[in-house]
């Protein structure tokens, strides 16, 4: 059943990426109202297929790539129809729908299967839990950096383009961006913690060194300087959207790269 | 019967004739009741507003309605003399008449295109005019399909998006800086009219502290009692800069007032929070380096007078749009004024020619005394041949011509003609409650 719905999501998904790289390109200021029922429907399938595979394999279902992906796929729509329905920043969903379709096909190119689980792995879904949200948030971050970008030159060159009139604000785009970072750190702080916790409960070591834990704490370091500088210094603005949009770009790679290599436990 | 306008607007007239034909609100009720007892004039409505003032109405004959009209605004100017106001006046009838109020209606005709008071205009006038019941069948259904085609133009088109005013436009542009202007601050440098109106633009969108300086602090004092803000003195301004979001510069100077390493403190005093500057001083005020350091977004009266320009562009283009929906409006709404037209023409003629018959065949029955049932039916069969044979050509032809551009005046023509004038029996006022006409009145035709 689950494959049933996972598949109506990715169709919606589709649909609705369609529709929104329209409004990206078009002239016209509004999306059409169905564009937002349809990532609505998405979603629900979405939740639908997460719940129906969770029931079936008796266990939370972030045990494979392919299950990982689709969780960050689906909290990265929830995110988007929160913040359209509390700002109604349409232009939001023609960068977040996108994003959360090619990773939800990119969940489905990988193997489904249902993988049972060692007992000593049973625990491992809050460490990858902390560590996809954490991700979501940067993810979050990093649209509002290409945002603000983007706006940014439009206003300095003067140009006035289509774009121009659907992009939000310089400073609700910061504003997103710290608020974004700010959910983003501790998460994946919790994340690296757990994760801590059960490589020491589960190989006798809190750290070995491998690239994966060399790339999670120099994510978690760089987002740390991120943040403090913000706090502290004053890097925010162009400088912080920058950051975010190029820490971004380095977490994709050291994620997809450790995952892919299959160096994970669960992989 | 005719649908007409005679005005004068920005355009044809100055302002010190449109102050002379203009009336005031409290004496349109007069004004309209007057204007109704002149010769012909079967419904009117008078438009009156800072731009121009004009006169709809529906008349009896066209010539003779341009006239009564014209006449009129004579004697409202007190004019002495029909040579002093004609040339300022435009009158169309018609299809025309009913495209320029639609084009009023809808802002085209307007100074600045897109504005939107207009269209409350037209409805206060027309308010009025029902009030006074001085608008009939016609005019209700053209004043209030007026005023739908106006609101589609505004949400259907772009016609009205956009700021149309260097300082609306500097306050467009804040918005896409600063999300919400409550709580912001703008720093006034010089005290120049435009600058004030782009600080009053900002404080009415949101803005809540305004600081003033110049360079006779008097001024400043003064100025910033206005705008219940904070005078600077002018030798302080360049640190105060720090807690301006947004500064507007319009000062008399021929050097550089803001340089490029003063904003650059104060954006680092500002940790780097976003400033707009605005320099709508001739020659400018604000070193343009500035407009290449990080955070800083520099406008200056040239690339505001862009952003106004391609607005109007923009708004010229959308223009188009809203004439073809007002062709199209316009259109439809002619077909039913013109079989309107024919409608009366036609059941005034039936109802003649069947009142003739009845009473000659009456006459020449009383004549023949006693006749055979058979003998009178010949009788009113042959009186009924003859008046069907001889309305068949006129009525054929009025019904053809109900849709063709020259329908009213065969109307008119058959009305003439056969003496209908007195006979003709027009709709019942339309009461403002009351369900429009249909859409495609074409059918009313059939008699």
């Amino acid at each position: 059943m689950n494959v049933v719905f996972f598949e109506v999501t990715l169709l919606f998904y589709l649909v609705g990426t369609i529709f929104f790289l329209g409004q990206l390109s078009g002239r016209l200021e509004e999306v059409p109202r169905s564009a937002f029922v349809i990532a609505g429907l998405g979603f629900f399938f979405h939740t639908l297929a997460l719940v129906s595979r969770m029931i079936e394999a008796g266990h939370i279902p972030l045990t494979s790539l392919h299950e990982a992906l689709s969780f960050f796929s689906w909290a990265l729509v929830l995110v988007f129809l929160v913040v359209e329905l509390r700002y109604r920043i349409h232009i939001l969903g023609s960068f977040i729908l996108p994003m959360a379709f090619i990773s939800l096909i990119s969940a489905a190119a990988l193997p489904k299967e249902i993988q049972a689980l060692a007992p000593i792995f049973r625990n491992m879904w809050m460490h990858v839990t902390f560590s996809l949200l954490g991700t979501v948030a940067f993810a979050v971050a990093f649209i509002a950096g290409l945002m603000y970008l983007i706006q940014e030159h439009l206003l300095k060159s003067k140009h006035r383009t289509p774009l121009y009139h659907k992009l939000p604000a310089l400073d609700f785009l910061d504003d997103l961006n710290g608020k974004a970072i700010s959910f983003g750190f501790p998460l994946l702080t919790l994340g690296i913690i757990t994760g801590a916790l059960f490589a020491e409960f589960s190989r006798g070591s809190f750290l070995n060194w491998n690239a994966e834990q060399i790339g999670a704490l120099g994510t978690w370091l760089f987002y740390l300087v991120v943040l403090l500088g913000r706090v502290t210094v004053g890097w925010r603005a162009k400088r912080a959207a920058y950051l975010t949009v190029v820490g971004f770009a380095g977490v994709i790679f050291t994620l997809l790269g450790v995952m892919l290599k299959g160096q994970h436990p669960f992989v | 019967m005719n649908i007409i306008v005679v005005g004068l607007n920005h355009r044809t007239a100055p302002v010190e004739l449109r102050e002379r034909l203009a009336v005031s609100e409290t004496r349109l009720p007069e004004a309209l009741a007057r204007l109704r007892r002149w010769p012909g004039v079967m419904e009117a409505t008078i438009l009156s507003t800072c731009n121009r003032v004009e006169l709809y109405a529906v008349v009896k004959d066209t010539e003779q309605g341009f006239e009564s009209l014209r006449e009129y605004l004579i004697s409202v100017a007190m004019a002495s003399t029909t040579e002093e106001i004609s040339p300022y006046l435009y009158s169309l009838d018609s299809a025309e008449a009913i495209r320029h109020l639609f084009r009023v209606t809808s802002s085209l005709d307007s100074m600045v295109v897109g504005e939107p008071q207009i269209l409350g205009q037209v409805k206060e006038a027309f308010e009025a005019a029902l009030n006074q019941k001085a608008t009939g069948v016609i005019l209700n259904k053209v004043i209030r399909k007026a005023l739908s085609v106006g609101k589609r133009v505004r949400t259907e088109t772009g016609i009205a998006e956009n700021a149309v005013s260097v300082s609306y436009a500097a306050v467009e542009l804040a918005k896409k800086i600063f999300q919400s202007l409550s709580g912001k601050t703008v720093l006034l440098v010089g005290a120049g009219e435009m600058a004030k109106l782009a600080a009053r633009h900002l404080v009415s969108a949101g803005m809540q502290h305004v600081m003033i300086t110049t360079r006779n602090f008097e001024l400043a004092v003064d100025a910033a009692r206005r705008f219940n803000g904070m005078p600077v003195p002018f030798d302080e301004f360049p640190r105060e800069m720090a807690g301006a979001d947004i500064v507007i510069c319009s000062t008399g100077a021929v050097s550089y007032l803001i340089h490029a390493h003063d904003v650059q403190q104060a954006l680092h005093a500002r940790r780097n929070r976003p400033m707009f500057l605005i320099d709508i001083s001739v020659p400018r005020n604000i070193d343009p380096k500035v407009g290449s350091l990080d955070n800083a977004y520099l406008y200056n009266i040239d690339d505001l007078q862009g952003h106004v320009d391609k607005n109007l562009e923009e708004r010229r283009r959308e223009a188009m749009k809203a004439e073809e929906l007002i062709h199209d409006e316009v259109g439809l709404i002619v077909k039913w004024i013109k079989s309107l037209d024919a409608l009366p023409t036609i059941r005034a003629l039936r109802r003649k020619a069947d009142d003739i018959q009845r009473l000659e065949v009456d006459r020449i029955l009383t004549k023949l005394g006693p006749v055979s049932p058979r003998q009178r039916q010949l009788v009113e069969e042959l009186a009924a041949a003859i008046t069907n044979k001889l309305l068949h050509g006129p009525l054929v032809a009025l019904k053809a011509e109900a849709d063709a551009p020259n329908g009213t005046l065969f109307a008119e023509i058959a009305q003439r003609l056969f003496e209908l004038e007195k006979d003709i029996e027009l709709p019942a006022n339309d009461d403002p409650g009351h369900a429009a006409p249909p859409e495609h009145p074409g059918e009313q035709v059939r008699p």
